[in-house]
């Protein structure tokens, strides 16, 4: 079956400009670097990684709103990665956008109202009953008084921002919904109510999701394919449960093993605490990019990009990239780098 | 669907409506502004004072007609008993008195308390248009510069480099005698519209810069709010960025950079006249009176008074106007 969303060997490199008066590029900034993603058709994908590891970039990317450098994204095997503004006009409702900070997201000018019907006005779409009837509705849906269809951005918290925000996104009528971070800069009970309000929307409205966040916990319990980015890639792809209970890449165990535990269970779990930073995405490492900050680490790894393929063992569509997988499993030995630490 | 509403737990976002009994109507961030300037004591007053102003600036023929004078007669001429042999005023302080109200020019015996209003109208209306066509052309520049950034960005960033390190008032002063030159043979008089025409042009050659700069900085901001990006998903043309998303959040800082303009512009208006190179006789303008005043000071210093308290008055309290709407618009700036 085809997918919804194809990302294919997408690329986005940010040049880096330096010199006093003439002004050349001296670099660039590696911010994804040849990624493979699909998001199938309803189905919600989770994209975790640290902070700059470039999944917000990603998300826009998706959503068109820079153009790749190199690769592609093909929506429903359109290629998009090019399509100029009149070209995306058909395709611009279809895949729509709930962004990180809910104060910076609305237009402090306009009312509720407008910011919610703007989108189906540029789109030239009437609803029976007119905008406001519908901007109504829209505003029951994502749990928000109709009344409040003429205040202001600043007359609402962070949780109700973040819902307008949701219910532009749903003017359209999308089919793909890239939500970059929405939740992260909420309070945490809001967080579970923004939560459970998108994930009801998409039961009942079918909407595929490209959830990005860096919240694992809140990842696993929204979707249903989980991809792990680092620094630019993808280094390990699966269904949730292969993720989170069978990872193969040593990253991955290690987000894992920072993830609080608020039961203490029978079993203690690894822990794994690295060391030192991310390197720098202008000059990334050769080879595995994670290799610097690997245990396993070994020559190979600095000579050659691991491939991202499914391994032995491995469930369908659980692909990992790495050389030295370690083994599908939560718990084992402690690995602590960091001296400060040990 | 049950979803927990937040609306109901948290009824002090709600209080904007209370008061107005009816459906809640959210109030915009101009009509807070409006509200914050209404309690401002200085803002008002100011307000008044400039509005006043501009009310006697409209109503200077009303004023002329009332009062029974105009000030281009040279009463002192046609009356002897008003000037003495040297040109001077008999009467006391300049010669005020129930007749002339704010005294006589010496020399050609213009009623002073005519000039003053009619000045205000060439200042105002000078200043005016000047301030218009700079912030016309400073939001313009502005918002390009901002929002396409990159070499055109660039470009413009040198040209307002240049326009703000040069010495403008020594430019106009030298150049205004060249243009005249050009354009006015030698035989004529320099008739008032080209003297009027090349002030507002110079002035706002070298006013929009500031403005433009301020504006880029913001549109710099603005554009990279996620907002923008937001309309930019779902498909909003750079057009509708620009004017629906952009502009509104930029109203704030035009509107505060043009009020504090106008008055610079009319001390920029009066500072040329009086140096020379701004208004002719016989038009009557508050710089050209100073100039006529420093003239006449030891003899008359009630002729330098007029215009000085008046463009006083009105500068001070279009300054303290332009920082009481500053304030209203960013109710975390204090003074």
């Amino acid at each position: 079956m085809q997918p919804l969303l194809e990302l294919k060997g997408l690329t986005k490199y940010f040049p880096v400009t330096g010199g006093f008066i003439f002004k050349r590029q001296v670099g660039n900034v590696h911010a994804v670097d040849g990624v493979d993603l699909k998001v199938g058709e309803g189905e919600t994908v989770g994209l975790v990684g640290e902070s700059g590891c470039g999944k917000s970039t990603l998300g826009r990317l998706a959503a068109r709103l820079y153009e790749p450098t190199f690769g592609k994204v093909l929506y429903r095997g359109q290629d998009i990665s090019t399509a100029s503004r009149r070209e995306l006009k058909p395709i611009r409702p279809e895949i729509q956008m709930i962004f990180q900070d809910p104060y910076s997201s609305l237009n402090p000018r306009q009312t509720v109202g407008a910011i919610i019907s703007g989108p189906m006005e540029i789109n030239g779409i009437n609803p029976p009953g007119g905008h406001e009837k519908r901007v109504r509705e829209l505003l029951e849906t994502v749990g928000l008084n109709p009344e409040h269809y003429n205040r202001f951005p600043h007359e609402f918290s962070g949780g109700q921002r973040q819902r307008i925000g949701i219910a532009r996104a749903l003017a359209l009528n999308p089919k793909l919904i890239i939500a970059d971070e929405p939740v992260s800069a909420l309070d945490v009970s809001i967080q579970a109510q923004v939560i459970n309000l998108l994930q009801e929307l998409q039961r009942d409205l079918g909407i595929a999701f490209l959830f990005i966040a860096h919240d694992l916990a809140v990842v696993r319990h929204f979707s249903q394919r989980v991809a792990v980015m680092y620094l630019g890639k993808v280094v390990e792809v699966g269904d949730r449960e292969s993720i989170y209970l069978r990872p193969r890449h040593p990253y991955t165990h290690a987000l894992l093993s920072a993830v609080p535990e608020a039961t203490v269970e029978d079993e203690p779990r690894q822990r794994i605490r690295l060391a030192g930073d991310v390197p720098s995405p202008i000059n990334p490492p050769t080879g595995c990019r994670f290799r610097t900050r690997c245990w396993k680490a070994q020559e190979r790894c600095a000579e050659e990009a691991p491939p991202l393929i499914q391994l032995a063992g491995n469930r369908e569509g659980h692909l990992t990239a790495c050389h030295f997988p370690e083994a599908p499993t939560t718990s084992g030995e402690d690995v602590v780098l960091d001296p400060a630490l040990a | 669907m049950t979803i927990p509403s937040e609306t109901t737990a948290e009824p002090a976002t709600v209080t904007a409506s209370a008061d107005s009994g009816g459906a809640p109507v959210g109030r915009s961030p101009g009509q807070l502004m409006w509200r914050r300037f209404r309690r401002d004591p200085t803002g008002m007053a100011s307000a008044v004072i400039v509005l006043f102003f501009i009310l006697v600036a409209i109503g200077a023929p009303l004023i002329s007609m009332l009062y029974g004078k105009d000030p281009y007669t040279q009463y002192g001429q046609e009356r002897p008993d008003l000037l003495n042999e040297f040109g001077y005023p008999l009467g006391a302080n300049g010669g005020i008195s129930s007749e002339f109200w704010f005294g006589i020019e010496p020399g050609l015996g213009r009623d002073v308390f005519m000039q003053l209003v009619y000045g205000i109208r060439t200042s105002l209306l000078i200043a005016l248009v000047a301030t218009i066509a700079t912030t016309l052309i400073g939001i313009v520049i502005g918002i390009v510069a901002g929002y396409v950034g990159g070499r055109t960005d660039y470009f413009i960033g040198r040209v307002i480099d240049v326009l703000l390190s040069f010495p403008s008032t020594l430019f106009i002063i030298a150049f205004m005698p060249v243009l005249e030159n050009l354009m006015v043979k030698p035989d004529e008089e320099t008739p008032v519209w080209l003297r009027a025409a090349s002030l507002i042009i110079f002035l706002t050659v070298f006013g929009w810069a500031a403005l433009a700069r301020l504006l880029r900085g913001n549109v710099l901001s603005l554009r990279e709010r996620e907002f923008v990006e937001a309309a930019k998903v779902t498909g909003a043309s750079p057009a509708r960025i620009v004017f629906k998303e952009l502009l509104p959040n930029l109203w704030t800082p035009i509107l505060i950079q043009s009020t504090l303009l106008l008055p610079a512009l009319v001390t920029s208006e009066a500072a040329l006249s009086f140096l020379g190179v701004g208004m002719i006789e016989p038009t009557p303008d508050w710089g050209r009176m100073f100039l006529r005043g420093t003239e006449v000071y030891t003899d008359d210093i009630t002729y330098l008074m007029f215009p000085g308290i008046a463009l006083l008055i009105f500068v001070i309290a279009f300054n303290l106007l332009g920082d009481s709407v500053r304030d209203a618009f960013d109710p975390k700036i204090r003074r």
